[in-house]
């Protein structure tokens, strides 16, 4: 197995384009994993350990947040938490200290996996990611546009991930995850909301629920035609928003949980993220006034 | 040829003697990474062993062809039953297990072929090509069903049931007929993985002399020794073994594993050949816990007093006889727990499937009958309006008690005043809720406190101590007294294995209060001196324990009398402090110049006093050595509409008879309650049609710091007169009761029945299951 350790982005655009059978590797939580159990011999290793474009993050002239794809959960969470809250929340929940000190999201968007954390906040807060190839240059891929199947992702081969953007959170944001253990534990289902009451309108994300993270689409148009911004959270309003999330999820029967078993918990989060939320809209709202 | 990281001796530090909390040699090694482990043995010139294994869980083999693994360069050996030097089977009660699959395979996982080569890389790649010819066959996996039709379902050719034990006392159906309250009720339990953390490995060595020196991580040295060389056709002397760090055990390195095949291969290429297995190979390189199935059904009177029990208890054993026969023994004998039952009829099954095979774990037959018989007292407390202290107290045994065997208890078991004391202990507060990992699911942040339920629930366990059933599972120990650099030095020597309890530790503080030396070093455990015995059944304490005393005794008695002989001193001495002091003059001498440069060294053997088997028809018989208790007390808050369990606090009262060291002591504790958790809340090897499928500890989940909670305890030191210093083996004991206790507290959150553990969430939740 070759070893490919560029240390410019330039230098890992020109290794991506020469050998499009290398895996592009960050922290290596989920690809050693992959190669310790025998489940993948990729032909190269493409290490962007070392590429310091992807370790840092800026504040566009937009305020938009550009994040490299280097940046590990533990960064994140520290550096980025006031402005990304959703995301750093599922940061948290990211295995061990020593997982999320390599863990980036980067890597978490490169797997794809339905399981993986990040998604279900990116989703919700409607994050671009920045992709990019020597020759064809830079597109920005919105995140509900990025998932194309199990651990499949719509990145050409010739692609790597640099950067995802996201605004700062113009609202109340919540991520939520359902495993057996209080720790450590790959979600059984999981689910992020955004409110942006300014728009007013919710922004889902739903984990662990379908062959790739997704947005529950009814849900938050449901929302945003029936809710009254200025009121407190109707009872009817958040069972009925619970109701097509849960709908929204095409989950299946694993090892980790029943299909029935998700889509019951991801209504009960749904529900419950959307109660958070709005009080702390409503809250929000009473300091202003 | 250098050896690095081979065992070596082990200077324990510190003065503590029996009943301090010395500190363990191995702990700052292990904490900081150094410690060497089976895994980090090397030899100049090592080979890489590798397994093939089986993909099916029963499948007949057409062909083997070996010839393209042959020609990949690199590769020194690949090898089959074919090439099994001596006898093909092996087995720790019963010799079944093919050492290589002789044409057929009966479990996922089982060994069929071996490759020894310069790289581990080349050993993998050859082993892919071995190309097998493989009949695919129907796997037998209902354990029921076998014990309804043995004859039918047979995976091994003698039918499909290692073991039917029955125990009967009294008259059922006339005390059915009287009883006020029937209460029954069918209960399961999944098969819990041991969770060792250092994977099977080891180093085989090939001598001059035609044999093999085996460095291997082992519960029992003596016991894989007796397997090993008929194995390898080669007499036991021949066979050296030596026990290498070992990363947890837990009853899963009882079995063998690598070590006929490292044998095999070093003697076969005449070089060194280490195999460290992967953590996926490992959950097929070891035996797990036994699932069960259960069926409990008591009457009582109004009042509470059961009148009669049964139970019918089926353990699935998977394809070889492993130890099945004794865990179906315990699963019989101590089927109802600690209870004065006059009447019962007890039907424990041990079966062969073509499910993943079973053995040895911690709690061992007895885990599985107490989660029945716990749940069924808190059932029949509710039936008769008691609480689940009251109805445990109302039926507790005690010392004088019989068991169901008719077995006396005949040392102090005081179950009604653990109970009493385990109810006065204080309850926690209720949660903090600004603190998202006090809640069910934690971070996950799956609630801030919505759907939150508090829940109480208690739980008992009795297990055995040491063998049962006639076996003699004696200890032996060598110490040795000399002058060394002019302070008195001893050297205690055994085969027992240190496998993480820290046995080590307790033999240096048995010496040192024995011979009042302060400077203890611990031999590497090797078979250069006697058996003594396994690692399990919570007996070492007792038992090497025992050996390590007696063995001490006889060196200061002739210490004492050297002493008597040079200072003609009286009869009243005996040694302390390095000195030889007299009661009635003090300190007489030191023991450096009572020893001079003479070595005093005696080796004892120690027996526990004999038990014999159970009665086949009527279960009756002395079959234990010493029983234990442990009772819990489980406080947990659960998420009734997720289904997601805090486990607040466990609180604990055990009886150890002496507390030897009381910081090991609550660690056995910690951690046998701990793993009790698991299996109550998370740990299952989950199989389908006779396939593993979650072989990691990504979907294997075991217990981490945020689901391990604060644990209140209380041990009492009431001591068995038949034992070494009254002590009473702890490592099982609250492995059994934290299971019971934490289902209660859930039931009692939630009011759901949940008569199978592991629980999961949709077992917790009304709307989704």
């Amino acid at each position: 197995m070759d070893f490919l350790r560029p240390e410019s982005w330039e230098e890992a655009l020109a290794a991506r384009a020469e050998r499009p059978d290398a895996l592009p590797i960050q922290g290596g939580t989920d690809v050693m994993v992959e190669l310790n159990f025998d489940l993948r011999r990729p032909a190269a290793l493409l290490d962007l350990g070392a590429v310091r474009e992807l370790a840092g993050w800026e504040t566009l002239p937009d305020g938009t947040v550009r994040v490299g794809a280097g940046v590990s959960y533990a960064r994140l969470i520290t550096g980025l938490g006031d402005r990304l809250p959703g995301l750093a929340q599922a940061a948290r929940t990211v295995g061990s200290p020593q997982i999320r000190n390599r863990g980036t999201v980067g890597g978490n968007l490169g797997a794809a996996s339905p399981a993986g954390d990040a998604h279900p906040p990116l989703l919700a807060a409607g994050a671009v990611y920045e992709v990019e190839s020597a020759a064809r240059g830079v597109r920005l891929v919105p995140a509900a546009e990025f998932y194309a199947g199990v651990k499949r992702n719509a990145l050409g081969p010739d692609e790597l991930i640099r950067a995802f953007r996201q605004a700062p959170a113009a609202g109340p944001q919540y991520f939520s995850k359902i495993g057996p253990r209080n720790a450590m534990v790959i979600a059984v289902c999981s689910f992020a909301l955004a409110l942006f009451p300014a728009e007013r309108r919710v922004g889902t994300g739903l984990g662990s629920a379908a062959p790739t993270p997704r947005r529950a689409y009814e849900a938050e148009e449901f929302l945003a035609a029936e809710a009254d911004w200025d009121a407190d959270l109707d009872d009817a309003v958040a069972g009925r928003f619970a109701e097509l999330v849960s709908a929204a999820a095409s989950p299946i029967d694993d090892v980790r949980g029943t299909a029935e078993y998700r889509r019951h918990a991801l209504g009960v989060l749904a529900r419950r993220t959307l109660t958070w939320a709005w009080n702390d809209h409503r809250k929000g709202a009473g300091a202003c006034a | 040829m250098t050896t690095t990281r081979a065992p070596g001796d082990v200077a324990a530090p510190g003065r503590g003697g029996v009943g301090d909390s010395a500190l363990r040699p191995d702990g700052t090694l292990k904490v900081t990474g150094e410690f060497a482990y089976a895994s980090d043995l090397w030899i100049d010139g090592t080979l890489f062993g590798a397994t093939l294994r089986s993909p099916y869980a029963r499948a007949r083999i057409r062909a083997i062809d070996l010839g393209p693994a042959l020609a990949v360069p690199g590769v020194e050996a690949v090898l089959t039953h074919e090439d099994v030097p001596g006898r093909r089977l092996y087995g720790l009660d019963h010799a079944d297990q093919p050492v290589l699959a002789i044409g057929e395979v009966r479990h996922q996982g089982e060994p069929v072929a071996l490759v020894a080569a310069d790289h581990p890389e080349t050993a993998r790649r050859a082993m892919e090509r071995i190309a097998i010819d493989w009949e695919v066959l129907e796997p037998i996996t209902d354990a029921r069903a076998v014990v309804a039709d043995p004859d039918r379902l047979r995976v091994q050719e003698r039918g499909g049931i290692v073991r039917h034990q029955p125990v009967r006392v009294g008259d059922v159906a006339s005390a059915r007929a009287r009883a006020e309250v029937v209460v029954s009720g069918d209960f399961s339990v999944g098969i819990q993985d041991q969770a060792f953390l250092g994977p099977e490995s080891g180093l085989a060595v090939p001598a001059e002399d035609g044999g093999v020196d085996l460095f291997v991580a082992t519960q029992w040295l003596w016991g894989d020794l007796r397997q090993i060389a008929p194995c390898l056709g080669l007499p036991e002397d021949k066979v050296r073994m030596t026990l290498a760090g070992v990363g947890g055990a837990f009853g899963g390195r009882e079995d063998l594993s690598m070590q006929i095949h490292a044998g095999m291969l070093a003697l076969r290429t005449g070089r060194p050949v280490r195999i460290v297995y992967n953590r996926y190979e490992s959950f097929f390189g070891h035996v797990h816990r036994h699932p069960a199935q259960m069926r409990y059904e008591y009457g009582a009177t109004r009042d509470g007093r059961i009148v009669y029990a049964t139970a019918e208890i089926v353990l699935d054993g998977g394809a070889y006889t492993s130890s099945t026969p004794n865990v179906v023994a315990n699963a019989a004998s101590l089927g109802l727990g600690p209870y004065e039952i006059p009447n019962l009829e007890i039907d424990a099954y041990g079966v062969y499937t073509n499910n993943p095979p079973c053995g040895a774990m911690r709690g061992f037959g007895a885990v599985q009958a107490c989660f029945a018989y716990e749940s069924m007292m808190d059932r029949l407390g509710a039936a008769c309006g008691l609480g689940p202290v009251e109805i445990r107290r109302i039926n507790a045994a005690g010392q004088g008690s019989k068991l169901a065997t008719g077995q006396v208890i005949d040392s102090p078991a005081p179950l009604a005043e653990m109970l009493t004391r385990l109810e006065a202990m204080p309850l926690p507060p209720p949660p903090d809720r600004t603190d998202l990992r006090n809640l069910p699911g934690g971070v996950s942040q799956a609630t801030h406190g919505e759907g939150v339920v508090r829940g109480v629930g208690y739980g008992v366990g009795l297990k055995n101590i040491c063998f049962s059933e006639g076996f003699d599972d004696y200890s032996t120990a060598r110490v040795r007294l000399e002058v060394a650099a002019g302070e008195p030095t001893v050297v205690v020597h055994t085969a027992a294995a240190e496998v993480g309890q820290g046995l080590v530790t307790l033999q240096a503080q048995i010496a040192r209060t024995e011979l009042g030396v302060d400077r203890v070093t611990v031999a590497p455990a090797d078979d250069r001196i006697g058996d003594a015995g396994s690692s399990s059944a919570s007996r070492q304490s007792y038992m090497t324990g025992g050996a390590v005393r007696a063995a001490c005794a006889a060196v200061r008695d002739e210490v004492l009398a050297l002493a008597r002989t040079r200072l003609g001193a009286g009869d009243d001495l005996s040694l302390a402090g390095g000195k030889v002091v007299s009661a009635s003059a003090g300190a007489v001498a030191t023991i450096a110049d009572v020893l001079g440069d003479r070595t005093v060294e005696h080796t004892r053997e120690y027996h526990h006093r004999p038990t014999v088997p159970m009665d086949p028809v009527t279960g009756q018989g002395d079959t234990h050595v010493q029983l234990a208790l442990c009772v819990h007390r489980a406080v947990v808050d659960v998420d009734v509409e997720l289904g997601l369990v805090k486990v607040v606090e466990l609180a604990a009262v055990q009886d150890v008879g002496k507390i030897m060291n009381r910081l090991s002591l609550e660690g056995q504790i910690h951690g046998g309650s701990a793993q009790g958790l698991g299996l109550a809340l998370m740990e299952e090897i989950v199989v389908q049609d006779g396939l593993v499928r979650n072989p990691s500890f990504t979907d294997y989940l075991i217990p981490t710091i945020l689901d391990t909670p604060p644990q209140r305890l209380e041990i009492l030191e009431r001591p068995d007169p038949r034992a070494p210093y009254g002590l009473r083996g702890a490592g099982e004991p609250p492995t059994l009761s934290s299971t019971p206790a934490i289902v209660a507290a859930v039931r009692a959150a939630t009011g759901r029945p949940l008569n199978r553990v592991p629980i999961r969430p949709e077992d917790l939740c009304r709307r989704c299951s």
